[in-house]
């Protein structure tokens, strides 16, 4: 050290760097929003700061002195970048919070530009049901609502004097002996299953029937079944219950069950009629079923051997079961529905409700 | 079929009380639809005895003041009737006393006097519609003993709806027996009389039609007495079970009927004249029948007749040439059997369900007629002082009943759970048959069950006998199924785009009325006019099927609006119903065995095309207004976007617009919806004189589509589109057409033209004014390029927009626009 000739170079003195340091800091400080900070920021850390004039005067050292000086200045600097660096970051903070608070806006307010839509309550039933046989490996069969006498009625066990089909009211297209009439059942897609599909047949047939009935609160003309059917080898009126339980449970609930009442149907033999345990008060008696605990849900049976044998299919061979339900019905209990025509009204109020629906 | 169970415990005793007997029935499959309790609503109406009259004359009607003893202190009764005398025994109403609907007597002063207590009629104490007086007791009715108990008035009626198949149910003696079953009592059939065996044949009776009648009792009893009256019980049970009381002779016919099930007939024997026939009426034969209308009969009717002619329908009704009337004294009783389908033909073509027929048509025991006949003539004999005679007819063509064989086994194989030998066989036996063999059953079913013909139908009684509640609950194994078929996917996702869309589906009858077809404008010719006539409509305004799913959906749309909806956007997915050409009528087919191909297909030619139809219509805003800002009317741009969606949501292509005229629709603002080159279907506005008609809000908008071809063009499997990596380019055209020159023309032109380059091409301004020629306007397109491979050149980009530009110019005469300098 003693072998040079110092020189004094003030802007190097550790004294001097410190306080452009301290000064820096409190200019800093000092800001009160990003532009003043900018300003500080020019002055004590840019190109024209003390620090960096100071940097400049390095060259004039003897070398053995440029080494020290050099990392304190540099020390000084990264000193003074945190410091800034520090603020920037409080004061940017600061003014973002005030930014997106003016940008506020009321999440409550009520915005409807699109229209809500809705399908219908009665196509959504249609196709939960389907999909409940699906899984069952059912497909979904179709049939025609202008249906001819023969698939409706005579290939149903019900020849013309059947004292049955003045049970139901049916309308017939003029004249009536063209044997074309509207369907009165879902049934007919039994028939047309049974002859178009190879065996075994399992389908659920899902549609719009037709009885020459007046309107009021529980009856309509127009109204919809679902009309389920199997036939295999080995089919028995146990497979007929269990099926029935397992739709029961898959509409309404996994403690529900049906009961089965003798009744008469010609085109199934056993046939009855089919009660839904009340999903309301589970057999306790309630306003729902009217104190009985069962709703009656639909008929069923095991299907004729003469229905079979219109179809051409060995009765002896083969068996089957059969059963039909009302969807108004099903629907008219489950949410209920005080009028069946809420459903033919095209009310948008109706359906909308039911638009999300499973 | 209503059933006193008084009635029925004569029968089969019972004890049980009446809720637990209807629900024994209604597990053995009869339906008790409720179960009546009567006379229950009558307290304190004793029996009292008429000690003096004083007619009282000044009214306006004749009253009388009465002294009546109840068997103390003689008490003053004003009463309105005069058909009853001093001595006589009457029903008095104390005050206190309650009559049915709640009627509390009490003792009042009217005309004069102090009542202390009223004088009852039958249908006073709900004992039926007999208002004609004062109801006169048996004169050696107890005095002061309670009416109720007396008359054995409290009873239950069972009310039970009989099913086609248990025509036995249509009496006492059938419900009882199933009771009797039900409850394992013993069984007492009122049908198991003696019939004395006949000195010689009676009157000459001829069947002539022995298939349509197999069987003819007829019994005579002489001498009558026209004056006597049919006793109260009977009167009473004839009541409960729903009937009117007429006179003896009809009333124990109606009785007997009640009882067993077998329909009676009672003529006047002094009005007959000559052999009673049984023969097919004549073509345009004459009856008058007993509810008095002329009857023209069918040569496909039974008939009665005598030396007169027609005397009655066969086990339909009777004719009022021989009916029994007051003064007739001798009596012949008829007991017939007649064949079920018959019947039922004639009491449909005559609109004519009598008692009779209702039973006929079930099928009446075969084996009934002579006892049926016997019990009638006793009560004649009994109950109006008659004579029986000694001789009687029985014409019988009855054929033998064909036995059935069950295999035991098939009981279970229905049942799907064990049914022992001995169960089968007893529970047969239960219901009357007759049976033979062990494990292969010989059933010989009784004369009343004549719908037991298979052994299906051996299985079902024993199934429902044994409870159904006894059947287990498994789940057949089906085989795998394909799931929806690909017309039902696309309908789902149709529905759900249309829903998604902002429109509400709707549910109409699918049924119309010419009517309609004028509100819609359309013309003579309009083939929505062929349409399908109902022989029976529910109501004269839907007296035809659809043909158009266009007015019940307006209709509801209407509906909407008079509720209060302003903005309302429906659809509706359904067939209509197209007669096409004239169809041949569907063949009667056996339904024996399996019907040949071709009878399969006559069949089906029988039908009409029922193609299943999207419509739908929508009214006020279809964007609403509100604090952001205005709404968005509805107008014909969102039904024709909305054919778009319908394309769009099953993958079809997007189907070519083009300008038609087309009724409902504005001429201006209507299109046609194209796909492949057919035309399937219009949307547009309405025009105003359907929204007049129609009665919807102005510029409602509307479209009907056939979806067969929508889903038809439904792309099964989507190719992988090319995503290229390099960048595009887009240039901006201007184009002055001719005003009458579709966007659609132009845009296609600019499709061609433009190549494989191009990616996608946008109108994004249409202008008419001022800068452009008054019958022009200008359209302006972005279109954006691309190639797969490569970056594009500016030699690209400019042969591309060149090639665009000319097949506009050349296709539509457009040009480019000069840009204002």
């Amino acid at each position: 050290m003693a072998d040079y000739d110092p020189v004094s170079v003030s802007p190097l003195d550790p004294a001097n760097l410190e306080a452009f340091g301290v000064a820096a800091r409190a200019a800093f400080d000092a800001a009160t929003d990003l532009e003043s900070l900018a300003a500080a920021r020019t002055a004590h850390a840019g190109d024209r700061a003390p620090i960096s004039l100071a940097r400049s005067e390095i060259g004039a050292l003897p070398p053995q002195a440029r080494k020290d000086a050099g990392q304190r200045i540099n020390a000084v600097l990264a000193d003074i970048k945190a410091a800034l660096a520090a603020r920037s970051e409080a004061l940017e903070a600061e003014r973002d919070s005030l930014v997106l608070l003016a940008e506020t806006v009321d999440v409550t307010l009520p915005w409807g530009r699109t229209p809500p839509g809705a399908r219908h309550p009665l196509t959504m039933i249609q196709e939960r049901v389907a999909d409940v046989f699906i899984a069952m490996g059912y497909e979904v069969a179709e049939g025609p609502e202008v249906e001819t006498e023969w698939h409706n009625f005579d290939s149903l066990n019900l020849h013309p004097d059947h004292p049955a089909r003045s049970m139901q009211d049916t309308i017939y297209l003029d004249p009536p002996e063209r044997g074309v009439l509207l369907r009165t059942q879902t049934s007919p897609m039994q028939m047309r299953s049974l002859l178009s599909r190879p065996l075994p047949v399992y389908v659920v047939g899902p549609g719009r029937v037709f009885r020459d009935d007046a309107i009021d609160a529980t009856h309509s003309p127009v109204f919809h079944q679902v009309e389920g059917l199997a036939v295999d080898e080995g089919i028995t009126m146990a497979h007929l219950r269990g099926t029935l339980d397992h739709f029961a449970q898959a509409m309404f609930g996994p403690e529900l069950r049906t009961r089965m009442r003798p009744s008469y149907f010609p085109f199934t033999e056993p046939s009855a009629e089919v009660d839904l345990l009340c999903f309301g008060c589970k057999g306790e008696g309630c306003r729902i079923c009217s104190g009985e605990g069962w709703i009656e849900w639909g008929g069923c049976g095991m299907v004729h051997p003469n229905v079979l044998r219109a179809a051409g299919i060995d009765a002896d061979r083969y068996s089957g079961f059969a059963f039909g339900m009302g969807l108004e019905r099903t629907l008219m209990f489950r949410h209920g529905i005080k009028d069946i025509r809420h459903f033919y009204e095209g009310d948008v109020r109706f359906a909308l409700p039911f638009g999300s629906e499973l | 079929m209503r059933v006193p169970l008084s009635w029925l415990r004569e029968y089969a005793a019972i004890d049980a009380p009446a809720e637990e007997i209807a629900a024994a029935l209604i597990r053995a499959g009869l339906e008790v639809e409720q179960v009546d309790r009567v006379g229950g609503d009558v307290q304190g109406v004793v029996i009292g005895e008429v000690l003096g009259i004083e007619e009282l004359t000044e009214f306006k009607k004749p009253i009388r003041f009465c002294q009546v003893s109840v068997g103390g202190e003689p008490r003053g009764i004003v009463c309105g009737a005069s058909n009853f005398a001093v001595g006589d025994r009457v029903p008095v109403a104390l005050p206190g006393s309650v009559l049915p609907g709640d009627f509390v007597i009490t003792a009042r002063s009217t005309y004069g006097h102090i009542s202390d207590g009223m004088i009852c009629s039958a249908r006073e104490l709900g004992l039926g519609d007999d208002h004609t007086g004062i109801m006169i007791l048996p004169p050696d009715a107890p005095l002061g003993a309670d009416v109720v108990d007396y008359l054995g008035m409290a009873d239950e009626v069972l009310d039970i709806a009989v099913t086609p198949d248990r025509g036995y149910c249509l009496s006492v003696r059938g419900v009882a027996r199933e009771a009797a079953t039900a409850f394992g009592v013993p069984f007492r059939d009122p049908a198991a009389v003696d019939i004395p065996a006949a000195a010689q044949p009676g009157y000459d009776v001829v069947i002539d039609d022995p298939q349509r009648c197999t069987r003819f009792v007829a019994r005579i009893v002489r001498g009558i007495d026209p004056g006597a009256p049919s006793p109260q019980w009977l009167q009473r049970r004839l009541v409960l079970a729903g009937m009117r009381p007429i006179s003896l002779a009809v009333d124990i016919t109606n009785y007997v009927l009640l009882d067993v099930g077998q329909p009676l007939h009672a003529y006047d024997l002094a009005k007959l004249t000559g052999p009673i026939v049984v023969r097919r009426a004549a073509a345009g034969e004459k009856i008058r029948t007993l509810d008095g209308n002329e009857r023209t009969v069918d040569a496909d009717d039974l008939l009665i007749t005598d030396g007169s002619g027609p005397i009655g329908i066969a086990g339909i009704m009777g004719g009022a040439t021989t009916e029994v009337d007051a003064g007739t004294r001798d009596v012949l009783i008829e007991s017939a059997h007649f064949e079920q389908r018959g019947i039922s033909r004639t009491a449909a073509r005559h609109r004519l369900p009598s008692e009779a027929s209702k039973r006929f048509e079930r099928g009446v025991d075969t084996d009934l007629q002579a006892a049926a006949a016997e019990r009638a003539v006793r009560l004649l004999v009994e109950l109006g002082g008659g004579t029986a005679d000694d001789a009687a007819t029985d014409v019988t063509h009855a054929g033998v009943t064909d036995s059935i064989i069950l295999a035991v086994d098939a009981v279970s194989r229905v049942g799907g759970r064990p049914y022992d030998a001995a169960t089968v066989r007893r529970r047969l036996e239960e219901v009357g048959a007759q049976v033979a063999g062990n494990e292969k059953l010989t059933v010989i079913p009784p004369g009343w069950r004549p719908d037991l013909t298979s052994p299906i139908d051996l299985i079902e009684e024993v199934l429902r006998l044994e409870g159904y509640d006894s059947i287990p609950s498994r789940l057949p194994t089906a085989p795998a199924g394909r799931g929806l078929t690909r017309d039902q996917r696309l309908r789902r996702r149709l529905g759900r785009a249309i829903a998604d869309a902002g429109y509400v589906e709707v549910s109409s009858y699918p049924f119309m009325s010419p009517d309609d077809l004028d509100a819609l404008q359309l013309e003579a010719g309009d083939v929505r006019r062929n349409a399908l006539a109902l022989a029976n409509p529910v109501s004269e305004h839907d007296s035809h099927l659809r043909t158009t799913l266009l007015p019940a959906l307006l209709a509801a749309l209407a509906r909407n609006v008079g509720r209060g909806q302003s903005n309302v956007g429906l659809y509706e997915i359904g067939a209509a119903y197209l007669p096409g050409d004239k169809r041949p009528a569907a063949p009667r087919t056996s339904a024996a065995s399996r019907p040949t191909d071709e009878q399969l297909a006559a069949l089906q030619a029988a039908l009409p095309e029922q193609p299943l139809r999207l419509a739908a219509a929508v009214t006020g805003e279809r964007e609403p207004g509100g604090h952001w800002g205005p709404g968005r009317q509805a107008d014909w741009s969102d039904v024709v976007q909305l054919a778009r969606t319908i394309c769009r949501s099953v993958g079809a292509a997007e189907p070519v617009f083009r300008a038609a005229a087309m009724a409902p629709y504005h001429p201006g603002r209507c299109a046609v919806i194209d796909i492949g080159g057919v035309a399937v279907g219009y949307a547009g506005e309405l025009h105003p004189r359907a929204v007049a008609a129609l009665g919807v809000p102005a510029r409602t908008c509307a479209l009907e589509i056939d979806l067969a071809p929508v889903f038809a063009a439904a792309v099964d499997v989507v190719p992988a589109p090319e995503l290229s990596v390099y960048p595009g380019a887009s240039i901006d055209v201007a184009l002055v057409v001719d005003g009458v020159v579709p966007a659609a023309d132009v845009e296609a032109a600019l499709r061609q033209g433009a190549g494989p380059l191009l990616e996608s091409i946008t109108l994004f301004d249409v202008y008419r004014g001022a800068q452009v020629g008054s019958s022009q306007l200008s359209l302006a397109y972005s279109l954006r390029l691309r190639a797969p491979d490569r970056t594009l050149t500016d030699e690209d980009v400019r042969m591309a927009r060149e090639a665009a530009l000319a097949a506009a110019l050349d296709a539509t005469g457009a040009s480019l626009r000069a840009l204002p300098t």
